[in-house]
């Protein structure tokens, strides 16, 4: 059983760091900010909600695990809306120019 | 190494590069976020080195509050900067002020490299001890009982900030509200986040001052959060600082300080000490003490954020 447990956190872990991964590389790579915003938030949502899922089978107790998915939550929350805030400021920028 | 040192290794030189891009940023506001960055890290530094209140504070203070101050005032000084009103430094005095930064970073590493290997401690004496407060967590037994003076007079300094703060305000506001007014139709975006996080973020600060008295947290952390909160709410407009001349506003200002020294002037009559406590009641008294503690910061640090009154006060 420990060891179905173990692949799992770690194909889970894997696949969100493989997330971040591309996140980051979106980030340097693609050309103007919106679409820099775009990798940026998927690797936030995506990467960290992979690493919290690997994470909640190791975690002590019940509310550990609640925390772990309440920090996704909020990170979810503010990251969402940095991105509609950057987002904004980007077209407003752009339509000035 | 194994794979904990490495990934220390990596985080020290991550510190170094963020700070070094800070220094070199073109601007203010990208020094800034370089800033905030470097707090955050510094924050993962502490608790590799197991000291989870320092951390804690640091991401709340000198990361977050501090970051969201810096950024008011890279706010301000946009016009200045792209109208190239920039003080420079000139050559000379540029190079003197980094050789003299070298060199306190020289002597601040060095003092650290020569010190002891078994470096002087208090913390045998401060744990032996713990079991008379009643607490649970050393931090909070240093900050509020072993040192409690120089906690007290810390709440007086950030008071003074405040009333520093204010008096740049001109003679015909004095008095009246800092900040943006309230809006009538706030960003609806910051006005979404504000509405979903003050709850819950009310809640964790309140849990984490709390806690406080036996595991990682205290009064400094959770009126951080607390300021946090209103400070997000103000910045989405869905609400507007009080008027500077608000009696409730000055007593939540002082209450902390005040409630500190009161009791501090309590034990030295009740308690054999100038800020001495009972023995049996410590916990209760630094607990009662932490909470109006709680309830200034929360105050005081979102009134160094609004500024000084901007506008006329209403009578």
């Amino acid at each position: 059983m420990s060891l179905v447990v173990d692949l799992f956190s770690i194909v889970a872990i894997g696949a969100g760091v493989f997330f971040f991964l591309a996140g980051a590389v979106g980030l340097l790579r693609f050309p103007d900010p919106l679409s820099r915003l775009h990798a940026l938030t998927k690797a936030d949502n995506l990467g960290l909600g992979l690493v919290v899922l690997g994470l909640l089978p190791r975690s002590d107790s019940l509310l550990a695990a609640l925390k772990l998915i309440a920090i996704w939550a909020l990170v979810q929350l503010a990251g969402a809306t940095a991105a509609q805030l950057v987002g904004r400021a980007v077209r407003r920028k752009g339509s000035a120019a | 190494m194994s794979i904990l040192q490495a990934l220390d290794v990596g985080l020290a030189f991550l510190v170094f590069a963020v700070a070094a891009w800070t220094i070199f940023a073109p601007g203010a506001f990208a020094a800034t976020v370089g800033y905030v960055v470097y707090g955050l890290l510094l924050s993962l530094v502490w608790i590799r080195l197991f000291a989870v209140d320092v951390a804690l504070t640091e991401a709340a203070i000198g990361s977050g509050v501090t970051g969201v101050l810096l950024i008011g005032a890279a706010a301000r000084l946009r016009a200045a900067e792209r109208a190239g009103h920039e003080e420079s430094v000139s050559g000379l005095s540029g190079v003197f002020a980094a050789v003299l930064c070298a060199l306190v970073a020289l002597a601040l590493a060095g003092v650290v490299l020569l010190l002891p290997d078994q470096g002087p401690s208090l913390a045998p004496q401060a744990m032996r001890k713990l079991p008379e407060t009643g607490l649970g967590n050393p931090v909070t037994a240093v900050l509020i009982a072993y040192r409690a003076f120089d906690t007290m007079l810390e709440k007086v300094v950030l008071v003074l900030a405040v009333v520093g703060v204010w008096s740049l305000a001109a003679d015909r506001y004095w008095g009246g509200a800092p900040g943006e007014a309230r809006a009538a139709s706030p960003e609806p975006t910051l006005a979404f986040l504000a509405q979903i996080l003050a709850p819950l973020g009310i809640l964790v600060g309140i849990h984490v001052f709390w806690v406080g008295a036996d595991e990682p947290g205290g009064a400094f952390q959770g009126g951080a959060i607390l300021a946090a909160m209103w400070i997000i709410v103000m910045m989405a407009r869905l609400t507007e600082a009080p008027q500077t001349n608000a009696f409730w506003l000055r007593l939540a200002l002082v209450a902390g300080p005040v409630v500190f020294l009161a009791a501090g002037l309590a034990g030295a009559i009740f308690a054999g000490g100038f800020f001495a406590y009972p023995p049996g009641f410590a916990k209760p008294a630094i607990l009662f003490i932490e909470a109006f503690m709680v309830l200034s910061i929360a105050v005081t640090l979102p009134m160094l954020v609004a500024g000084p009154p901007r506008r006329e006060p209403r009578q």
